[in-house]
């Protein structure tokens, strides 16, 4: 157009719609996984990432393998899964129930709103002494923390969830008489579902990250106890190995949650 | 069962939306309400149904509705509200769940009403995987599952493209002849008022006021697409909207 001498090229169009449509590739997590693994492995061995760095990926396998053998593995990982199925357990429910009650209740939301908003920022380790107070220095202090760390999130991701169910399904479910109880379990719950399970894969990761901390402030056994030894002595190896447990745990409850999301989701997609 | 209002009025805050509106809507008849947008056609609709409560007048059911009848006023939403999670067939037992209808007696109801309504190879979709006018057709089968006395319907074809609506519309008059239905029908298309309507209430711009009642006295299934007396009762009713309908879009470009 700029030059009107020239006959004028027809020019193919240039192609500028398509991705923001997330894709399943099933391999690239672990080849991203097995790069840095690798990478850090050749570094260690030639020497250009000191042994006070990081420690060599197969001295941590090794250590793993020790765990294994010795048995100490799941006398730290069981009492460790323990806590972090109750506290979770406890914290998400209650936290799921106050949510929903948040969404469908104006009183409860004027009441619990500010309060939530309160407590979310506490860092919930500073008030393990409260805990231990209160619930004693045994595993229950261990999971009521937990369970006071998981609620916050939970609560804020499901009264979220429920105020973003589509008020003219809600308004359908009235025009043909159904009960106000038939419209929160048919129409809200539903709805709500997505929402709910998005917040639960943050509530899970804050969960482990608490139950590491509380073993840190006292348990003889459990992966934060043995995290904790481990930095004390800077055992490197010994530190990384219960580090990947923490990682692998956080990934399994991920995935737990996506295929749960797949099966009960499946009308989305 | 007939409905009738009594001189209704409504205002949502200071904004008068209705006012002062007394129509009936006889057994067995098709009232469509047009009027411009925003003259508080389907607020009309959701005071008929009992979603909103008039700010004055009252709305009256006269006469007990037809034996069988779960719902007596039961809307047919413009944008189909089913429930994405549930089949078609789900989407027809919700409405029936909650009046003790399970089993065998609810499949024989979700059978027929899929059967009326061309979708029985459908039953186990879901929403997502159904067109447009399928889903309006779904929503229309939920609607004719609870035996309504009257069916209160919201835009039905106006999230449609025209043709889809075209074929809908010949459905509504098959299942209107096979079976009488009573409905208020609110639209803004006047073709598919001069259709689908024993008799058209032409509603003025905000705050709706009825301008006039069109009454069209040929039989539903003798009224097909480009008929010349249909045309005319369409031009009239366009020309008695059409200042209405302008003064009304300028309306709502000041706000």
């Amino acid at each position: 157009m700029s030059d009107a001498t020239l006959p004028s090229q027809p020019i193919e169009v240039r192609f500028r719609g398509g991705g923001f449509a997330p894709k399943a590739r099933r391999w690239v997590g672990l080849f991203v996984f097995v790069l840095l693994i690798g990478i850090t492995e050749i570094g260690t061995r030639q020497g250009w990432i000191s042994s006070l760095t990081l420690p060599k990926p197969s001295d941590v396998l090794a250590t793993f393998g020790e765990l294994w053998e010795s048995g100490l593995l799941f006398k730290h990982l069981i009492p460790s899964l323990s806590r972090l199925a109750v506290g979770a357990t406890i914290g998400a429910s209650i936290g799921i129930v106050v949510g929903i009650l948040i969404g469908l209740f104006s009183y409860v939301r004027a009441g619990m709103v500010p309060l939530v908003a309160a407590i979310f920022p506490i860092p919930k380790i500073a008030l393990l002494p409260l805990f231990v107070i209160w619930f004693g220095i045994d595993e229950a202090s261990k999971y009521a923390l937990i369970a006071f760390g998981t609620f916050t999130p939970t609560v804020v991701a499901t009264y979220g969830a429920v105020d973003n169910v589509d008020r003219s399904l809600i308004r359908m479910g009235q025009s043909f008489g159904l009960s106000w109880l038939s419209i929160v379990r048919k129409i809200v719950l539903p709805g709500a579902m997505p929402g709910i399970l998005s917040g639960l894969r943050i509530s899970l990761a804050i969960a482990i990250i608490l139950l590491v901390a509380a073993e840190m402030l006292g348990a003889e056994y459990g992966i934060g106890a043995y995290i904790l030894e481990a930095g004390s002595l800077y055992d490197l190896e010994r530190l990384f190995a219960g580090v990947v447990i923490l990682s692998l745990l956080g990934v399994i409850l991920s995935t737990v949650i996506g295929f749960i999301e797949r099966r009960i989701l499946g009308w989305r997609a | 069962m007939d409905i009738r209002l009594d001189a209704i009025s409504h205002s949502y805050g200071d904004t008068e939306v209705l006012r002062d509106i007394s129509l009936d809507i006889p057994n067995g008849k098709i009232v469509c309400l047009v009027g411009p947008s925003g003259c508080g056609k389907s607020t009309l609709l959701r005071l008929i149904g009992g979603l909103e409560r008039p700010s004055k007048g009252r709305v009256l059911q006269v006469g007990s509705p037809p034996e069988g009848c779960l719902n007596p006023l039961t809307f047919v939403f413009q944008d189909f509200a089913l429930l994405p999670w549930r089949s078609v067939q789900g989407n027809i037992s919700l409405v029936l769940e909650d009046h003790g209808i399970k089993g065998a007696q609810a499949d024989a109801i979700i059978t027929d009403v899929l059967a009326r309504t061309k979708l029985s190879d459908f039953s186990k979709a879901l929403p997502r995987q159904l067109s447009g006018g399928m889903k309006q057709r779904v929503a229309i089968a939920r609607a004719l599952a609870v035996k309504p006395a009257v069916m209160l319907m919201d835009e039905p074809l106006s999230a449609l493209d025209s043709q889809t609506r075209e074929l809908l519309m010949d459905d509504l008059v098959a299942l209107w002849t096979r079976q009488f239905f009573t409905a208020a029908y609110v639209t803004h298309n006047l073709a598919e008022a001069v259709r689908l309507g024993h008799c058209i209430v032409v509603l003025s711009r905000r705050p709706g006021e009825i301008r006039e009642i069109v009454e069209i006295d040929m039989p539903l299934a003798d009224r097909s697409h480009g008929n010349a007396k249909l045309e005319q009762v369409q031009k009239h009713l366009w020309d008695m909207m059409r200042d209405e309908a302008r003064a009304a879009d300028e309306e709502l470009l000041d706000v």
